[in-house]
């Protein structure tokens, strides 16, 4: 199994960004996703600066794949996309079906990213037909429908394995809306929270994480004391999902648990995460739930 | 452009849709009684009795029947899916409404002749993506997510041939439809695999000393003082705290309502406006539908005269969701 640093979902200030792939360029991943997937308004790196860090970190010996954004609204979301699609050098993932289209026209192989809902083995075939050569399930894919999808000769299947769960996209941004703030005039404020803002229910317990327009879950996904399971469902590629601190650690220890390490040390990665644990989508239940004695 | 703007009225049962055609819906939508579709509420929708009942209905009235197989097929049940396409041609339904590329793959195959619209759940906010599906499986038509601006929903409009159909009134989406898993997350049922959000099965209601509270899973979505309306608990319209302040954090329980855009809709050659409400009453549909027709009606006869009629409001504050109105992200400050 291969490991892969998934696209960064946050927003950092230009430094902290150069900083952490620089780091990365070092780190046993073997696959970097790149670019903005949240928000066309945040622009610390422009296409161009992605571009540059692909380059870079193609030559550290990484597999670079540009990340396209996710919820695709105005006719500079798409210019943007188009760029990536044609960018002539790097992998994309798509993350759109108007993405999908323009990589097939060009005939460009892509990752089929995790928002194009494949959940079943007709849409999975139709997506390898059209150039997908590896798939990320819908994050609430349970174990059960992942052993039982037929996945095409040629196709690799990457699992979100570790990471606050990216659940929904909006129009509205929520981190402008707690400022009182319109989107279009946010200052930027995703800056100030480079894992997200916390939501809490009314008695104060963590229950989601308010990402600009993106929102995920409070617990961290954590699918690292289950890589034998992993393993035996056919997933070829682990996504880490980055977060602002010890992100090397969390790649050590995936790593070092792929290199046959005893399964504590996936105990031992508390530590570097930024809220609890949760699994529960892997086993088919609430995707808040963290149930190792399943 | 012509104005075009069918009114499209929700039909979770037979008397429902009886509602939505005597008071002038030009389409009614429904679904079956499964997870094929995103209303999949006990004791609501239609079987293999009810559905041609509704459809001759409608048919002897010169209206159309659509039909809303618009969850994700799964692994090992992917048939159910298809056997619903088999039924809708069978039964002469106008067009099916379906979001997933495989299911519209098969529809596209088996039934060349019935008419595909792709569901608001296919999350097709651009026209690239649109154009995908149409070059792809032939769709006629595009139901956009309540996510674009107006400004944006004309530019999409300007570079597709698919009809668009804006969603004009009732519960409102935050989130872009068929990428919220929100549901799921707390609850493990979600609207693309289920068809259902925020399930009533997981929904608990208890009085406390602090007040009325509404719990999803366990979960607490809002807490209500005595004498405070207390909404149905759906997930992303509840209370909660961000750095110490509690308040709507997603949105607050209120309804979209679009009847002041008439004219622009109607300048954008919109071909139809979808009221949402599969899982409300028939005297709800009957209402709603009454006054979108009359607001409709006055668009077409003279779009430059028109004007939003305050009985329409009244009628339409009788019956919404928080007796709160918005333009959603058709009004680009609302994001």
């Amino acid at each position: 199994m291969k490991l892969s640093l998934g696209p960064l979902l946050y927003y950092w200030s230009r430094d902290d960004v150069f900083a952490f792939y620089e780091a990365a360029a070092a780190w046993p991943v073997d696959v970097v996703y790149l670019g903005e997937t949240v928000c066309s308004r945040r622009h610390t790196l422009r296409l161009p600066d992605w571009f540059d860090l692909a380059d870079k970190l193609a030559a550290a010996g990484k597999e670079v794949v540009l990340a396209s954004q996710a919820l695709i609204e105005s006719e500079s979301d798409l210019k943007a996309l188009r760029k990536i699609a044609g960018n002539g050098k790097h992998g994309v993932e798509a993350n759109d079906f108007g993405a999908v289209r323009l990589l097939h026209e060009q005939g460009v192989p892509f990752v089929a990213g995790p928002t194009l809902n494949a959940y079943n083995p007709d849409t999975l075939a139709l997506l390898h037909e059209l150039g997908a050569r590896r798939w990320v399930p819908p994050v609430e894919m349970p174990e059960q429908m992942l052993r039982a999808m037929p996945v095409p000769a040629g196709m690799a299947t990457e699992l979100f394995a570790y990471g606050r769960l990216p659940l929904a996209f909006s129009a509205r941004c929520f981190t402008a809306r707690h400022y009182n703030l319109q989107k279009d005039d946010c200052r930027f404020k995703c800056l100030d929270h480079p894992d997200g803002l916390d939501l809490r229910s009314r008695e104060g317990e963590p229950f989601l994480t308010l990402n600009g327009i993106q929102t995920q879950s409070a617990k961290v996904y954590n699918l690292a004391p289950r890589i034998d399971a992993l393993r035996a469902a056919g997933v070829a590629v682990l996504r880490l999902s980055p977060q602002s601190r010890h992100m090397d650690k969390v790649v050590e220890s995936f790593r070092s648990l792929l290199d046959g390490a005893a399964t504590d040390a996936a105990q031992a990665m508390a530590r570097y995460m930024p809220a609890e644990a949760c699994d529960g989508y892997w086993l088919g239940r609430p995707g808040l739930e963290h149930r190792p004695d399943l | 452009m012509s104005a075009r703007l069918d009114l499209v009225c929700p039909a979770g049962s037979l008397p429902a849709l009886k509602a939505a055609v005597d008071h002038g819906a030009d389409a009614v939508y429904l679904g079956f009684k499964d997870n094929t579709n995103a209303r999949n509420f006990g004791g609501l929708n239609f079987d293999d009795r009810s559905l041609p009942e509704g459809v001759a209905y409608a048919h002897a009235r010169g209206r159309k029947v659509l039909l809303a197989l618009n969850t994700y097929p799964q692994p090992g049940a992917v048939e159910r899916w298809q056997r619903a396409v088999d039924r809708a041609a069978e039964f002469g339904l106008d067009a099916v409404i379906l979001a997933d590329p495989g299911l519209m793959a098969y529809a596209a195959k088996t039934h060349p002749e019935l008419r595909l619209h792709l569901s608001v759940q296919g999350s097709a906010t651009s026209y690239e993506a649109i154009n995908f599906y149409r070059e792809r499986f032939g769709i006629q038509r595009a139901v956009l997510p309540r996510v674009l601006s107006l400004a944006q929903v004309e530019a999409v409009a300007q570079h597709t041939e698919v009809e668009l159909e804006l969603f004009g009134f009732g519960g409102l989406c935050v989130m872009v439809e068929g990428r919220c898993l929100l549901s799921s997350y707390a609850t493990g049922d979600s609207p693309n695999t289920c068809g259902v959000c925020s399930p009533a099965h997981a929904v608990r209601w208890q009085q406390t000393p602090k007040g009325l509270e509404s719990r999803l899973n366990g979960v607490l979505l809002d807490r209500y003082a005595d004498g405070e309306k207390a909404g149905y608990p759906t997930l992303c319209k509840g209370r909660f705290e961000v750095q110490g302040e509690t308040y709507y954090a997603l949105e607050e329980p209120t309804s979209l309502n679009t009847l002041e855009l008439l004219p622009e809709m109607a300048r954008l050659g919109i071909a139809a406006v979808k009221i949402e409400g599969r899982q409300r009453s028939p005297a709800y549909v009957a209402q709603v539908t009454q006054v979108w027709r009359a607001a409709i009606d006055a668009v077409k006869r003279a779009a430059q005269d028109y004007q939003v009629m305050p009985a329409w409001h009244q009628q339409l504050d009788k019956v919404s969701e928080g007796s709160m109105h918005t333009l959603g992200a058709y009004y680009r400050p609302w994001k």
